[in-house]
């Protein structure tokens, strides 16, 4: 498989532009990454609606949990996806379907396929990276852990969203 | 530089300067603060708790994490194209804080047998306390470590270019036998700086270093550092549970599964460095900062100066031979000229006529060089480690490491080359006329 390659550029502009992302796979259990990935989320100024079947009506972080993409009554900028990469095509399928913008899939997954489905309707996607992470590594919170950013930059403000 | 489509990396002098060291958003300081605080303010309860989790990114209290400790881990993880880094208070608590993460009681790993001297004692000995177990090996044939290899080994160790000097270890064979027993290759890089060599590129998992020596470059701050490559498989095998299990000390948390590619950094910063507490104090990362800056100028001094001292003692009557890398001589040149391009390093070794007492003697006589146990300062040092460095080690030990008793090391600093020529003539002509009447 090809390398991916996302510009910070193209990153930044995402993570300021958009504001309601349906997280599918967001996890209840505090210790899961998607939990720990809602929550700074929603700390960065980011609505996050939780999508996941087997805990559908259950509140997570001040969101009520639905069960399926279509269930959700707002519109929605970004798919957050937290699922293995052979599940991804069904999910983006429905993302197209509700008119997403972007379409996000984790570290990890992965499908190239899907990809050029989403891009051919004329949506972003990005593979293979955390929005939490990238928000963190462009805004220079990453660095905070000693972890390499490669951001180089001599300008003050980082900040990414207003 | 960062809103381009160019994925080309900056250059190795612009990381040293600008990795890790934006401007400070609040105040707009340009060079990066000492922040002298043990503690930082929790915004609320819930904030707090988020960052005790580690769910978000931030400072609690500096035994774990402090602002220009993080500046300088991200300078040193920029310099040797990893991921990440943790640093720590020397670099004998970076060996510390590696294996506490890899290794249980009754595990062991494999060492190179040619490394600084009080490596071999802290492994030897400390770490056994713990139920650690080491065992070197001659790494003039890569084999050997396979050979050493058995069911409870967590790692293999090596120093790259290796202390007390001149010998350079053949990585690559090295790091493809680690890879084939799916553990991690750990070398120390301390002797020849990310400028000189990035043992990444040639296969390395992890990364340590004496921060102390070239990085700091100025004999005035001790710190270490274990830098990751983010690339290595954790979840491969079942030998690394304190990666890939729920941590009890962490409510369950699984550091590999959560963190990923710097989940190492995260598991070394969040309870090796936190239960054994080695800090970095936030002066002497600055000051490592400060070093590092000018550490492409300084090390091309240093290899100027080293390869004249190296070829003036090879032609002294004094001199029994010289083991620099940089020299025809040297059966590590080709070596040399693969892993350490630019050039091997400024610390080497040679032998006096007349052995152990002519070896004091001139430690004794120089007037210049100063007789000390570091390496790696502006200032060049000398000393005869059969009688200090390598001390604790049996006569066979220190045969063995290259410290036997004839040895001197030499650690080339930056002053005018004549100046030290000069010094180490008249230094060598007293010890070997003394010894020779």
């Amino acid at each position: 498989m090809s390398e991916l390659y996302y510009p910070d550029w193209q990153i930044r502009r995402i993570l300021r532009d958009v504001n309601t992302v349906a997280m599918v796979g967001a996890s209840t259990n505090w210790n899961r990454p998607s939990y720990f990935a809602m929550k700074y989320m929603q700390d960065k100024g980011f609505r996050v609606i939780p999508v996941n079947p087997g805990s559908a009506g259950q509140t997570l972080l001040g969101e009520e949990v639905v069960a399926s993409l279509k269930d959700i009554t707002v519109p929605v900028d970004m798919v957050d996806i937290f699922q293995r990469s052979e599940r991804v095509p069904p999910v983006v399928d429905e993302a197209i379907e509700i008119g997403a913008k972007v379409i996000w899939m984790q570290l990890t997954v992965r499908h190239d396929e899907a990809a050029k489905k989403a891009e051919d309707a004329g949506l972003t996607v990005i593979m293979d990276r955390c929005p939490k992470i990238e928000f963190a590594r462009l805004s220079g919170e990453l660095g905070w852990s000693g972890i390499n950013t490669k951001v180089i930059t001599s300008r003050r403000s980082r900040q990414i969203r207003a | 530089m960062t809103d381009n489509n160019d994925p080309r990396p900056p250059g190795f002098e612009t990381l040293a300067i600008h990795a890790g060291a934006a401007p400070d958003e609040k105040t707009g300081a340009r060079n990066v603060p000492i922040y002298q605080t043990t503690a930082y303010v929790f915004d609320d309860a819930d904030h707090a708790a988020s960052l005790f989790n580690l769910q978000t990114f931030g400072y609690i209290y500096s035994r774990l994490t402090n602002p220009t400790v993080s500046a300088l881990e991200e300078k040193v993880a920029a310099l040797e194209n990893g991921r990440a880094a943790v640093a720590c208070s020397t670099g004998h608590a970076a060996q510390m804080l590696a294996m506490y993460v890899l290794m249980n009681p009754g595990d062991n790993f494999v060492a190179s047998r040619n490394l600084y001297g009080g490596s071999i004692t802290q492994f030897s000995h400390a770490f056994k306390k713990f139920g650690w177990n080491v065992n070197f090996v001659d790494p003039a044939d890569p084999e050997n470590f396979r050979d050493a290899i058995d069911e409870n080994t967590k790692a293999i160790f090596l120093e790259v270019l290796a202390n007390p000097g001149g010998i350079i270890i053949d990585l690559e064979p090295v790091a493809a036998i680690a890879r084939d027993a799916g553990i991690p290759l750990i070398v120390d890089n301390t002797m020849a700086t990310p400028y000189l060599c990035r043992p990444f590129d040639w296969g390395a998992d992890l990364i340590t270093h004496s921060m102390t020596k070239f990085l700091g470059g100025h004999g005035t701050s001790m710190g270490g550092i274990v830098v990751e490559s983010g690339k290595f498989d954790w979840a491969q095998n079942d030998k690394f549970p304190s990666m890939t299990e729920p941590d009890p000390a962490y409510h369950g948390l699984t550091f590999y599964e959560t963190f990923g590619d710097f989940g190492f950094s995260t598991k070394a910063k969040a309870v090796a460095l936190r239960d054994l507490g080695p800090t970095l104090a936030p002066q002497n990362a600055f000051n490592i900062i400060t070093g590092i800056e000018s550490l492409p100028v300084r090390m091309d001094r240093h290899l100027q100066n080293a390869q004249a001292v190296a070829e003036f003692l090879e032609g002294h009557p004094a001199v029994a031979w010289v083991s620099y890398a940089g020299l025809k001589s040297s059966p590590y040149r080709e070596l040399a000229q693969k892993y350490l391009p630019k050039g091997p390093g400024s610390v080497f070794t040679f032998g006096v006529k007349g052995g152990y007492e002519a070896g004091v003697k001139v430690v004794e006589s120089v007037e210049l060089l100063s007789h000390l146990a570091n390496l790696g300062d502006t200032r060049s040092l000398i000393i005869h480690p059969a009688s200090t460095t390598h001390r604790q080690l049996t006569e066979d030990q220190q045969i063995a490491s290259g410290a036997g008793p004839d040895v001197i090391r030499i650690s080339v600093g930056l002053e005018t080359i004549d100046d030290l020529l000069a010094d180490l003539d008249q230094a060598l002509g007293y010890a070997t006329a003394k010894a020779g009447d």
